[in-house]
């Protein structure tokens, strides 16, 4: 049996995050060996809380040895349960830090999720201010930004970011890993209550199914009754076919997301900055999605440094019909809210029609109409929709109804 | 020597001596009346100097036995280069080479590029240092090991020592990009151009011998004469006096990370809904990344405004040199320049103006333009919920910055410092500020990315952005927030009873002490 092990991250571009290397000796008792650049003011609570960790699993004679670049208590907790579970897997108990109860907020089917910003979760200095930039979602990501030898340590930490990072009102969102790995990571978040759990590259219903009976046991299993929505994510030729199938698997499917890095590689194509190779697939899903009464949204902008270029492509996948965009960066979340914006011309129509639809009520007429003309009731609740993200976006306030009669 | 401790009016226990001469306790903002006259080098006559104006002395060494260099003596360096000087470390090589120790240095800045001059400290050729200490020469002074006190001042404090004759000084080297013969000299010209030589004017105005360095020689007259050749009395001409490269030191590149920039983009709209971004508005952003993209917001949002600004005060960048030439502002008011672009505005514009801490910020005058200015943004190392602000130390209690133009800046009309509300785990918003520089009345609003603090004391700016919609808090609700976030009130760095460095106010009173930091093990 190795008698050491690791976790975390040291160096000196290393910002938030720590270093921990545990090692079994034979006597001695326990140690810790100490070096942080904020030793002289939470150095005591840093030994403290290893003690903890040390009498928790009941270790004996080992010696902690971390390297500390500012982490948050929760991080270094995350980082000492990774490196004692590797140096003894036997040890399956988990060290949870305290939760905030205010974190955990709920969700609901219909709300925005114009952008969801994604946040590498084996990484934990975006995770404490993400929220700030008041993204719709956050995605704390376990798929592909983290490296395979590292999602057992990446699955602790954003159970505990889950546990108490503020996200100020963002839809709390994980991306789970496929297959098996991905029900593993279900087991980490679930009673951590997410919002949203993305599923990616996702094929087929079955693939739905399996996630969904996951989450349901582990809902069981802990007494908890809470809804968890599910965003599958198509990147694939075989997806996209099945893209309604997948729409309809589950009554907690609120969005269909899409992810053209995989599918242009999938479908042999070279993907272009125009988008003409997916252009078929990104109708596709929208149209699935639609039909299944869910919100389609469109794939992240890579380039963080083209605001303009994101704008563009933000603007154009509004008008195309989708919902949302994903974010790689907080900078990317003011542009993207802006895009969605509705324009003046089609502010002002929704206001008419809103307008006309409460007097149609007040008079308890069944139709809305707008002079001569009827308007259809999906038309209406659009029109209700445009205010609200008008109102989010600055746009229109709260009363914009008094401004408008006076 | 024991010094005698006092309690001074910002509650702080101060010395009352140092390094052998009276010091005052800070009284409060305003209180300190000086008296007297000012100070004065001695009389000279043209008779001593050569008719032809030609000063001109072989090599630095020469010059400084010329001068009478001699044990005890004060030299006096100035930091236009920034971290790119080349000269001050060439004096104390020479001092030492002459066998002179006990000597003082007064620079108006030190940077990393001095970290030799440890040698000199260690040796004895420099007893200490009054001036900014950060990087090596912090670290060093931190640990104790500096033999005299070391005494750190504004940029328009360091004029008020000068011209109140609390600091003499014997010998004052100016490293210049360009002089003639006479000692008439500029830094906005020749190869080695890096802007404004206003730091040096009080040295040559004030100093019984001053040494003009330079490493491009012109004819008389050397035009614009930012230093006038009537205070000189020598010059050596050398092979290359600073590096103009390494005057963009890491502080003034335009930020990147995200929470600097939500915190930058936060300030310019208090700015604006507190009513002061208006039509003919002066404002002054430090060196800094959130600073110079606070001013990027700003001149975003004074384009849409249709509104200028009539002046910025400069620390000037390539940005406020863009908001001049398209006409976002009629003038800089430069007092140091931070990147070539910056140098070559001056150069080149007569609206990108020279400007020295005289006429910025000495207290000790009729006036300064630092009170005129309408919003001054300013970075701090701490803050504490009375709104005494810490710029000198870290919160581990080591020394990391000068204090620069910055308790100048806090006589503006609104003073704003956004900074994180932490740092990775370091509170920056504290109980009590570790070093005070900055008392608390005249810092006026904190912004963080976690909302905005405003003073009490300006209910005029609580009740402009009571409804606009910013995340306006109080400090003490930002201060809990954090400490919940980093888990807890931090302890306190521990310090010796040994005092290394004494922190002066604008008026030249003691506002505060830095103690040794008690080093483990």
């Amino acid at each position: 049996m190795n008698n050491t092990a690791q976790a975390g991250q040291r160096g000196k571009d290393i910002r938030s995050d720590c270093w921990i290397e545990l090692q079994q000796n034979e006597a001695g008792g326990n140690h810790i060996i100490l070096e942080s650049k904020v030793r002289s003011l939470y150095g005591r609570q840093i030994e403290e809380l290893l003690q903890k960790g040390l009498g928790f699993f009941g270790l004996h004679n080992v010696t902690v040895r971390i390297e500390d670049s500012g982490a948050l208590p929760y991080v270094i907790s995350a980082r000492f349960e990774a490196a004692v579970k590797r140096l003894l897997p036997e040890k399956n108990q988990s060290f949870l830090p305290d939760a905030e109860s205010q974190v955990q907020t709920p969700s609901s089917r219909d709300r925005f999720r114009r952008s969801r910003l994604y946040l590498p979760g084996n990484d934990p200095k975006l995770a404490i201010n993400a929220g700030l930039h008041q993204p719709d979602g956050i995605i704390l990501d376990l798929e592909d930004s983290v490296a395979p030898l590292e999602k057992d340590a990446a699955r602790i930490l954003v159970r505990n970011t889950l546990r108490l990072v503020n996200f100020y009102g963002a839809e709390r969102m994980v991306r789970i890993n496929q297959h098996a790995l991905g029900l593993e990571d279900l087991q980490s978040v679930i009673p951590q209550k997410p919002n949203v759990i993305l599923v990616p590259k996702c094929e087929s219903k079955e693939n739905i199914e399996e996630v969904e009976h996951a989450i349901e046991q582990i809902l069981r299993e802990q007494e908890l009754s809470w809804d968890v929505f599910l965003m599958p994510i198509i990147e694939s030729a075989k997806g996209t076919i099945n893209a309604y199938e997948i729409a309809q698997a589950s009554e907690n499917i609120v969005a269909l997301a899409i992810g053209l890095e995989d599918y242009t590689a999938d479908i042999g194509a070279e993907r272009t900055l125009g988008g003409e190779e997916s252009r078929w697939m990104r109708g596709a899903v929208l149209n699935a999605a639609r039909a299944a009464g869910v919100q389609p949204i469109d794939t992240v902008f890579s380039d963080v440094n083209d605001m303009d270029g994101l704008f563009a492509s933000s603007r154009e996948a509004r008008l195309f019909g989708f919902d949302g965009k994903g974010c790689i960066h907080p900078r990317q979340i003011d542009v993207v809210h802006r895009a969605f914006a509705p324009e003046q011309k089609e502010l002002e129509k929704a206001m008419k029609i809103v307008i006309a639809f409460d007097e149609a009520e007040k008079c308890g007429l069944g139709v809305v109409s707008l002079g001569a003309k009827m308007i259809d009731p999906p038309v209406v609740k659009r029109a209700h929709r445009t205010i609200e993200i008008a109102i989010r976006s600055g746009l229109l306030t709260q009363d914009w109804k008094e401004a408008y009669h006076a | 020597m024991r010094n005698t401790l006092i309690r001074n009016a910002a509650g702080r226990l101060v010395v009352t001596e140092i390094n052998g001469d009276v010091a005052i306790p800070f009284q409060g903002v305003g209180a300190f009346v000086p008296a007297g006259r000012k100070a004065a080098p001695t009389v000279s006559r043209c008779a001593d100097y050569p008719n032809d104006g030609n000063k001109i002395v072989d090599d630095l060494k020469s010059a400084l036995m010329k001068a009478g260099l001699r044990d005890g003596m004060t030299i006096s360096t100035h930091h236009h280069f920034r971290n790119g000087d080349l000269v001050g470390n060439q004096i104390f090589a020479a001092a030492s080479q002459l066998g002179v120790k006990n000597l003082r240095w007064f620079p108006s800045a030190a940077f990393p590029c001095h970290a030799p001059l440890i040698e000199h400290l260690a040796s004895g050729v420099i007893h200490h240092i009054e001036g900014s200490m950060n990087g090596p020469l912090g670290d060093y002074a931190s640990s104790g090991k500096m033999r005299g006190l070391g005494v750190l001042r504004s940029h328009g404090g360091r004029y008020q020592a000068v011209q109140d004759g609390e600091v003499h000084i014997d010998i004052a080297v100016i490293a210049a990009p360009t002089s003639d013969p006479f000692g008439n000299c500029n830094g906005v010209t020749g190869p080695s151009a890096c802007g404004g030589l206003g730091f040096a004017l009080v040295d040559s105005q004030y100093a019984d011998k001053v040494i003009v360095v330079t490493d491009n020689l012109v004819p008389f007259p050397c035009v614009p004469w930012q230093i006038q050749g009537n205070y000189v009395d020598s010059v050596v001409v050398m092979e290359k006096v600073g590096d103009p490269e390494k005057i963009i030191s890491g502080t003034t590149n335009i930020t990147k990370s995200p929470d600097r920039l939500l915190i930058a983009e936060l300030t310019a709209r208090f700015v604006r809904e507190a009513g002061i971004l208006r039509d003919g508005l002066s404002f002054q952003a430090g060196a800094g990344g959130t600073s110079l993209s606070f001013a990027i917001f700003l001149k975003e949002m004074m384009i849409e405004a249709g509104i200028k600004a009539r002046f910025v005060r400069g620390g000037s960048t390539k940005y406020l040199v863009e908001m001049l030439e398209e006409g976002l502002t009629d003038y800089i008011l430069d007092g140091q320049t931070f990147d070539l672009e910056g140098v070559r505005s001056m150069r080149e514009n007569s609206h990108h103006v020279h400007t020295n801490p005289f006429v910025s910020y000495n207290y000790h005058g009729k006036g300064n333009i630092a009170s005129m200015i309408d919003v001054v943004v300013l970075g701090a190392t701490e803050v504490d919920v009375h709104f005494n602000a810490n710029v000198v130390t870290h919160s581990d209690g080591r020394l990391l910055h000068g204090i620069g133009g910055w308790q100048n800046c806090l006589f503006s009309k609104c003073t704003i410092l956004p900074i994180p509300s932490f740092r990775d785990r370091i509170p920056v918003i504290v109980d009590e500020v570790t070093t005070l520089c900055g008392p608390g009345e005249l810092i006026d609003v904190i912004v963080t990315e976690r909302g905005i603090a405003i003073n009490p004391l300006r209910q005029d700016l609580i009740a402009a952005t009571k409804h606009s919609g910013l995340p306006i808090k109080t400090v003490q609700e930002l201060k809990d927030e954090i400490d919940h976030i980093c888990g807890g009130k931090p302890d306190k760095p521990e310090f010796t009873d040994k005092i290394i460095a004494a922190v002066k106010w604008v008026d030249g009173t003691v506002i505060d002490v830095i103690r040794q930091l008690r080093t483990d093990g």
